[in-house]
């Protein structure tokens, strides 16, 4: 009856986590912006890997005794992966990246204010590159 | 909380990184304490350069209440967001919302950047030099104003309880 159970919540865990592993994914190839393609791997697809973790961590610690590791890999995930999401969109912004028109908001980041020197006629001195 | 001296500049960090490398050893052997113990003196004297200031928790309780409600609104945060993307239609309205910072130390910000972008579709993507606004991408929202309140009633205010009240 036990066992039942155990692998019950394992197959949940697993399908769960092949679930939103896979919307992510498919959040990727979907969105119409870069910004809003952010929102899939950032969020979906760390929940699909913890669900995975949290699944093996089951099955392996009814085999072998309690397993901590894989408790530890998923939390350091999810601290890992705002980190990774945000310095994506920093550099998405560094480059002025194009919103989908439909996006309201209009953040002075993305203003092209300066007309921006190509590599040729960068100033010289030791001002930033371009 | 336990005061830094001359060898434990960061008492909490070395007593967490003591605890985490127990764990992933899975033993508590006298060479796991004593190969721990080193690098949990070693590590936070050598990166000490790296924090600018070393914050207090002043609520640990609180702290632990915090992270269980972040980690339900990840998995809700999730539901949503896979309805978003499975939908047809596609109906979504995107905005870039400017978010007035309360807190005023890095790690806090640190904490509230983190969280934003783990929770209901945002993503926090640039903070502004002076540290006063969080520019925060959402991937479908109504009310700007109603996102900017709940996002200070739900994480920021916790926040400043938990480090700087």
């Amino acid at each position: 009856m036990l066992d039942t159970i155990i692998e019950g919540a394992v197959a949940f865990m697993l399908i769960a986590g092949g679930a939103f592993a896979f919307i992510g994914s498919l959040g990727l190839t979907h969105l119409k912006d870069f910004y809003m393609r952010l929102h899939g791997p950032s969020k979906t697809t760390t929940l699909g890997v913890g669900f995975t973790l949290i699944g093996s961590l089951i099955y392996f610690s009814r085999e072998d005794g309690p397993v901590i590791q894989e408790l530890l890999i998923t939390i350091f995930a999810f601290i890992t992966a705002p980190v990774s999401a945000h310095m994506l969109a920093k550099s998405a912004l560094h480059h002025k990246l194009k919103p989908d028109p439909r996006t309201r908001g209009n953040p002075v980041e993305l203003e092209s204010d300066k007309p921006r020197h190509t590599i040729e006629e960068a100033p010289q001195g030791n001002s930033p590159l371009p | 909380m336990i005061p830094p001296t001359r060898w434990l500049p960061m008492p909490v960090l070395s007593l967490l990184l003591l605890v985490v490398w127990l764990l992933l050893q899975e033993s508590v052997a006298l060479g796991q304490w004593l190969l721990g113990g080193v690098l949990a003196i070693l590590i936070p004297v050598v990166c000490r350069p790296f924090w600018e200031r070393q914050p207090t928790i002043k609520r640990p309780l609180k702290l632990l209440g915090y992270f269980f409600r972040v980690l339900g609104d990840i998995v809700t945060a999730n539901i949503q967001v896979s309805k978003l993307i499975l939908d047809p239609r596609g109906r979504m309205r995107p905005a870039f919302v400017e978010y007035p910072l309360t807190l005023k130390e890095n790690f806090p910000i640190t904490i509230l950047a983190s969280t934003i972008t783990m929770t209901p579709g945002t993503v926090s993507a640039h903070l502004r030099l002076d540290g006063r606004t969080l520019l925060i991408h959402a991937l479908d929202v109504a009310d700007t104003k109603a996102l900017i309140d709940e996002i200070h009633q739900r994480y920021e205010r916790p926040l400043l309880e938990i480090f700087e009240s």
